[in-house]
């Protein structure tokens, strides 16, 4: 690749450049993680002085002082770059020095919106004497920018604090680079998913996948319908999530650049719904009676729609992105089957025995109500290889299989004209011993068989953390840095980092300023920190 | 029955034995419920125990498991006087040493009674090994309704452990584990009933162990001489840390190999690697063959020796790559002079019964990895062998034991390993006598230990690592030979580590 051309911007290619940067700039300057599209920096070097350190927006800048987005990630990035200094004692200084200054310009206010599909997050910053300049078409760019501002600040072992000359392109090569975390299995805490926003910025994250319900619990406090979490969480008071908690949860990651995408797995998936909200599941029968217990939503009911209709209704006014994720894999038909009321619905409806049928007849329903909301509709898979008529815009979430498999389906899938998402390879929560981030980094996404039209359907990948074994007490450490290694797969130029050797110590440097920012992110082999984790 | 009905497990059922673990020997939990209440209740000795309130190891217990049953003090004081105690509440604890030496003021050691038995109202225990069991055992019954009155129910608990030796290894010198780490580690080691921390406190990684005599061996040889090493203090404070709970501290000094920082302090410690006739700068095990080698040994075990008060200490021996000492001229030559021919096996038995000797003469028993015993080293018979070999470890047992050893098992428990799923099942289902031996045999086996290596384990992950995952290893080395029921443990165990949580 020589040249990538994004909207109006063209960059050239660094590939040389960068290489030699790798060689010669390590021990001077730290990586940045995920690295850059394009970075050259020389040993030029500049001190910081927290004293004299100033954050400013650019005199052409669309957003001045005022603009929320920005101002909060001033402050964050202040104590980001100078994890040492506290306001509180005023330094010795010996010298004055000249301040720094890091000017921040972008082509649009968009400090009150949200970012989403379209969202530009590309940047240049340039570090010269005495300031460095920032500029990003949105906000959301430069707080990318900012993030990578930050990783190149390093400190000496006396404690000064110092940048050097660089010049940076950057742009993420996936639009959608997503981490899903599963409250339903077992519930996190607010702080949990709060830190977890926080160090998905550092890796340059931008989704948020909340897989808020599933069949053990319901802790998504619904205005409308406030019996499916009285009813259906671990607990009605302690474990679920509030609409200030969502609401907190949606501006804490606007404000870091992330989209909340909520999913609201549906038909199977869904026994905790079943405790709030009575005939919204199959009843299972055991001959001709029923058994007591429950399947999957009852497709063949209109009151089930209507339900469905209300709930995202409000879904589609808590959360304010463009997509919602609706779910639709592994229905178990065993219930439908033995359901003589379902089974009579089947003949109507001249289906058969194919049950698949009777799914497809399901999802059709509840895309078209996200359809009707204006909402753009992600579905697993499954929904795709059962049900080939779902609209165009829907998006198909691959999550099944090796390699050879998921290669097969991202083909099928984009020939069939269908945007696509890559989970399969970054199922984080299957854990094994030694260094699996090496799996994660060597994934090639792209690698099927399909034009190069089939190649731009696919829109990102996300790393999933699955709740069965996961929950507060060990979600971090698990989740980071094996993340990591997925965010530079997703944010980098596949040919500069396909070398994961060369990733080691940068991965390795990475994780300790993970430390040193408070995430308790888990080492990658033997070896130490300067600023090790904590807490206990 | 204990009913918490916090948790909503998809297969969980309340155990008839609530949330007890590792399960005592024998349990008879009546339908009686007698109320607690942290303003009345009380644990005093007993009248006729020998241990009174001078006992500050008891008393530290007393205090600690009240704190944990009521919360602390501060928070209780707005409850004193509100409910008068009636009949039906259980208002003191009594523990009565029946032995006549308390050991109050002495450090748990291999032969210390943890046994104990529990009847309403009072546990008797024989020695003080057993206090911490026997609290232990009580708050685990002690249960909350759902307003948060707690209860427990009339029991009676006669209990003492199946192994002699039930351990954890932590590794400090892959990662340092900062002291902090350590101490809630010996925290939920007591809520285990696990009674040995087995400290791998140095390997090639790092050493930071700050040695009085040597200090240069954590100068040189750790992460870091100030912010990744362990001052005497910090050692002191783990051991007494250990001893209030019942745990034993034996520090691993492992040599010959796993010896690579042990060098950048001391030189002239490690073999000279060779490349072709010339030293390559790169260094191997121990050097054997120098007396300056036996010296700094001999000086330094007499520190591991006044530091440690634990009669034993174990001295690895595992894992001694043969090839740099292969390479250089000197050891071929010792080599010949010894007529050990080329069996560096020999090389590696002349050096382990030397530093052996130096052990003996500072009071000390000693532990050692199994590869010792294998190449055939003589050893003293109160020698324990540590077994950890994955593949063919039943037949090692019978080896080992075969040949009048005492034993302990770590092979099936290496917890670094990790895998998805369930994997606590697999070393619950261990079963430690499953080896070809007779009953005089099996004896020997003392107990075992759950290692956490750590090439991958730092502060970061280490205790989620281990527990509960730890806590299967900690009833299969408690609790009797037919406790095998794997839905009784989940149930039991459910509720174990959400308590461990807390």
């Amino acid at each position: 690749m020589s040249v990538v051309t994004s909207g109006r911007y063209t960059f050239p290619n660094y590939t040389l450049v960068f290489f030699i940067f790798l060689q010669l700039g390590l021990h001077s300057v730290e990586g940045v993680w995920p690295l850059p599209q394009s970075i050259t920096s020389s040993p030029e070097r500049y001190p910081l002085n927290p004293q004299a350190f100033y954050f400013t927006y650019g005199s052409q800048s669309a957003a001045q002082e005022g603009c929320s987005v920005l101002d909060e990630a001033f402050k964050r990035y202040f104590s980001l770059v100078f994890p040492d200094y506290s306001s509180g004692y005023g330094f010795l200084r010996f010298s004055v020095d000249k301040p720094f200054t890091v000017q921040v310009s972008v082509g649009r206010d968009d400090c009150d919106s949200y970012p989403d599909e379209d969202s530009s997050e590309q940047y240049t910053l340039s570090v010269s004497a005495g300031q460095a300049s920032l500029k990003a078409k949105t906000v959301w760019g430069a707080l990318r920018g900012l993030e990578t501002f930050s990783q190149l600040v390093y400190q000496e072992d006396f404690g000064s604090y110092y940048v050097n000359k660089t010049e940076i392109e950057d742009f993420p090569r996936f639009q959608f680079r997503g981490i899903l975390l599963d409250t339903s299995r077992h519930y996190l805490p607010l702080q949990a998913i709060l830190k977890t926003l926080d160090a998905m910025a550092f890796s340059k994250f931008n989704v948020f996948h909340w897989h808020i319900v599933d069949d053990p619990s319901f802790p998504y406090q619904s205005r409308t319908f406030p019996d499916l979490s009285a009813k259906g969480a671990f607990h009605p008071m302690t474990h679920i999530y509030t609409q200030s908690d969502v609401r907190r949860v949606i501006s804490f990651a606007r404000m870091r650049g992330i989209r909340v995408l909520p999913e609201f797995d549906s038909p199977g998936h869904t026994q905790s719904w079943g405790k709030g909200q009575s005939d919204l599941l199959t009843p299972c029968y055991s001959g001709s009676s029923p058994s007591g217990t429950f399947g999957p939503v009852n497709p063949i009911l209109p009151s089930t729609y209507k339900f469905m209709a209300t709930l995202f209704k409000e879904v589609s006014s808590v959360f304010p992105d463009s997509y919602i994720h609706l779910g639709g894999d592994e229905v178990n038909f065993s219930c439908w089957k033995s359901n003589p009321d379902v089974r009579a619905f089947m003949m109507k409806m001249g289906f058969g025995a194919d049950f698949t049928k009777l799914e497809a007849y399901y999802m059709e329903n509840i895309v078209n109500i996200t359809v009707a909301l204006n909402r753009t509709s992600i579905v697993w898979q499954d929904v795709f290889d059962y049900h080939e008529r779902i609209p165009k815009d829907t998006v198909l979430h691959i999550w099944k299989g090796l390699p050879a498999s998921y290669a097969a389906e991202l083909s099928a899938i984009t020939k069939a004209g269908h945007r696509v998402l890559l989970a399969a390879p970054w199922y984080i929560n299957h854990i094994s011993y030694g260094q699996d981030w090496r799996n994660y980094y060597t994934v090639q996404p792209l690698n099927f068989s399909g034009t190069e039209e089939q190649k731009k359907l696919v829109i990102g990948g996300e790393v999933c953390m699955w709740g069965e074994y996961v929950d507060a007490t060990n979600l971090t450490p698990r989740l980071w840095p094996r993340a990591s290694a997925a965010a530079e797969r997703l944010w980098s130029n596949e040919k500069q980092t396909s070398d994961v050797d060369k990733a080691f110590p940068r991965l390795q440097d990475f994780r300790c300023k993970l430390l040193r920012r408070g995430i308790q992110a888990e080492p990658l082999f033997v070896g130490h920190c300067k600023h090790e984790y904590q807490g206990v | 029955m204990l009913l918490f009905g916090l948790f909503a497990e998809p297969v969980f059922e309340a155990s008839k034995h609530g949330s007890l673990w590792p399960l005592p020997q024998k349990v008879q939990i009546s339908e009686v419920s007698l109320k607690l209440t942290s303003s009345s209740f009380r644990i005093v000795d007993a009248k006729a125990s020998s241990a009174g309130p001078s006992c500050s190891l008891l008393q530290s217990a007393y205090r600690r498991y009240y704190e944990y049953m009521f919360g602390s003090a501060k928070k209780q004081w707005w409850s004193k006087n509100n409910r008068r105690s009636d009949p039906s509440d259980l208002s003191e604890l009594q523990v009565w040493i029946t032995s006549p030496d308390s050991e109050c003021d002495g450090y748990p050691s291999v032969t210390s009674d943890e046994s104990c038995e529990y009847l309403p109202f009072l546990v008797h225990v024989m020695f003080n090994g057993g206090v911490q069991s026997g609290l232990e055992t009580f708050s685990q019954l002690v249960f909350e309704d759902e307003y948060g009155a707690k209860s427990i129910n009339a029991t009676i608990i006669n209990d003492f452990p199946r192994f002699q030796h039930r351990g954890i290894l932590l590794d400090s010198s892959r990662h340092f584990l900062p002291i902090k780490v350590i101490l809630a580690n010996l925290e939920t080691m007591a809520m285990n009933k696990f009674n040995v921390f087995h400290w791998h406190i140095v390997d090639d990684q790092s050493f930071p162990y700050l040695s009085r005599t040597f200090p240069q061996l954590s100068e040189q040889g750790a992460y870091h001489p100030y912010t990744h090493v362990y001052t005497p203090a910090d050692v002191k404070m783990v051991i007494e840390f250990a001893r209030l709970r019942g745990i034993r501290v034996i520090p691993e000094f492992d040599t010959p190999g796993h010896t690579q920082s042990w060098g950048k302090g001391q030189k002239d410690l490690l073999t000279p690697c060779y490349s072709g006739s010339k030293p390559s700068g790169s260094f191997g095990p121990v050097n054997p063959i120098l007396n300056t080698t036996y010296d700094f040994m001999a000086q330094f075990f007499t520190e591991i020796s006044t530091v440690f008060p634990d009669g034993y200490v174990h001295l690895g021996g595992d894992e001694v790559d043969f090839t740099c000492w292969k390479s250089n001229p000197d050891i071929q030559k010792f080599m010949q002079q010894q007529h050990f021919g080329d069996d560096y096996r020999k090389l590696e038995s002349f050096y382990i019964q030397k530093l052996l000797d130096i052990v003996t003469s500072t009071k000390k028993g000693y532990l050692i990895w199994q590869e010792v015993f294998d190449n055939g080293v003589k050893l003293k018979p109160d020698t324990v062998v540590h077994v950890w070999i994955g593949g063919g470890s039943d037949k090692e047992m019978s080896n080992v034991t075969a040949a009048g050893y005492t034993t302990i098992l770590s092979a099936p428990w290496y917890l670094d390993y990790i895998s998805y799923g369930q994997d606590w099942q697999k070393y619950y289902k261990v079963e430690p006598l499953n080896f070809e031996g007779t009953d005089e045999q099996k004896k020997l086996v003392i107990g075992g230990e759950a290692c956490l290596w750590g090439e991958y384990v730092d502060a970061t992950n280490l205790t989620p690592r281990l527990w509960p995952r730890a806590s299967a290893v900690a009833e299969r080395l408690w609790s009797a030979k037919s406790v095998t029921d794997i839905g009784d443990a989940f149930n039991r165990l459910s509720l174990h580590r959400c308590r461990m949580v807390e």
